[in-house]
């Protein structure tokens, strides 16, 4: 279980052989890779920066890590998030999963997203043609989040 | 009881204040009566942490779902909902 927050960008493919690595019981990688869109909510974004809170971030996404573990047989999990200014077309969170059999992997990995889009303390603020603005949380993550709780 | 605050996001730049260690009055035990006092400070503060705004409340960096209980030198942070990810 790894979680990074940095303001440098990752590479996937490095990043998956250092999760995999050794473990040849692994039969399933599964990754999501955000990135910025140059459009949200119908306006222009020119750059997005990410604030965070240092200390509960970790605790948090830690916590999601282990609640995952406890719900499907997986391997490695790893979670990057950058923090600091971004641009369009960038990439923003990492989620990677390793583990035997794809079903709990694809499962995990997209647990650990919506759960870290209400849980993890984030917040952007958007750089946009008419000034600067944090961005609403959506419903729709609330809703993603807690169908995982029917579960 | 003493309480080191914080702040993020729109929260810490419409207050304009990030982090203050606080002393606050007998008053004071819990997470909503702390929200309630420092509403007191002014039609900023009043305005920002009304209950109308959906704000988040984080004790020792642990989210606090519910009103609880503060003790002497926790860390109480409020925010809004989080839009990470």
């Amino acid at each position: 279980m790894t979680v990074r927050i940095q303001t440098a960008d990752f590479d996937l493919s490095t990043e998956i052989a250092a999760l995999r690595s050794g473990d040849l019981e692994v039969g399933a990688i599964v990754s999501f890779v955000g990135t910025v869109r140059d459009m949200n909510d119908g306006s222009q974004v020119n750059s997005m920066e990410l604030e965070h809170y240092a200390g509960m971030t970790e605790k948090a996404l830690a916590a999601i890590i282990v609640d995952a573990k406890s719900r499907w047989t997986i391997h490695q999990a790893l979670v990057i998030h950058r923090i600091g200014k971004m641009l369009p077309g960038d990439q923003i969170v990492l989620v990677a999963i390793t583990g035997q059999h794809r079903g709990e992997a694809f499962a995990a990995c997209e647990f650990i997203m919506d759960y870290l889009k209400t849980a993890a303390p984030f917040w952007k603020k958007e750089a946009t043609p008419t000034g600067e603005h944090w961005v609403d949380a959506r419903s729709t993550d609330d809703e993603a989040m807690e169908r995982w709780q029917k579960r | 009881m003493k309480l080191q605050l914080r702040f993020f996001a729109s929260l810490r730049e419409g207050l304009g204040l990030s982090e203050e260690l606080v002393s606050v009055p007998a008053s004071v035990g819990t997470t909503a009566e702390l929200r309630t006092w420092l509403m007191q400070r002014g039609e900023v503060w009043a305005q920002l942490l009304s209950p109308e705004r959906s704000l988040r409340c984080a004790v020792n960096q642990h989210i606090a779902a519910e009103n609880i209980a503060l003790s002497d030198g926790d860390e109480v942070a409020f925010f809004p909902p989080v839009t990470g990810g």
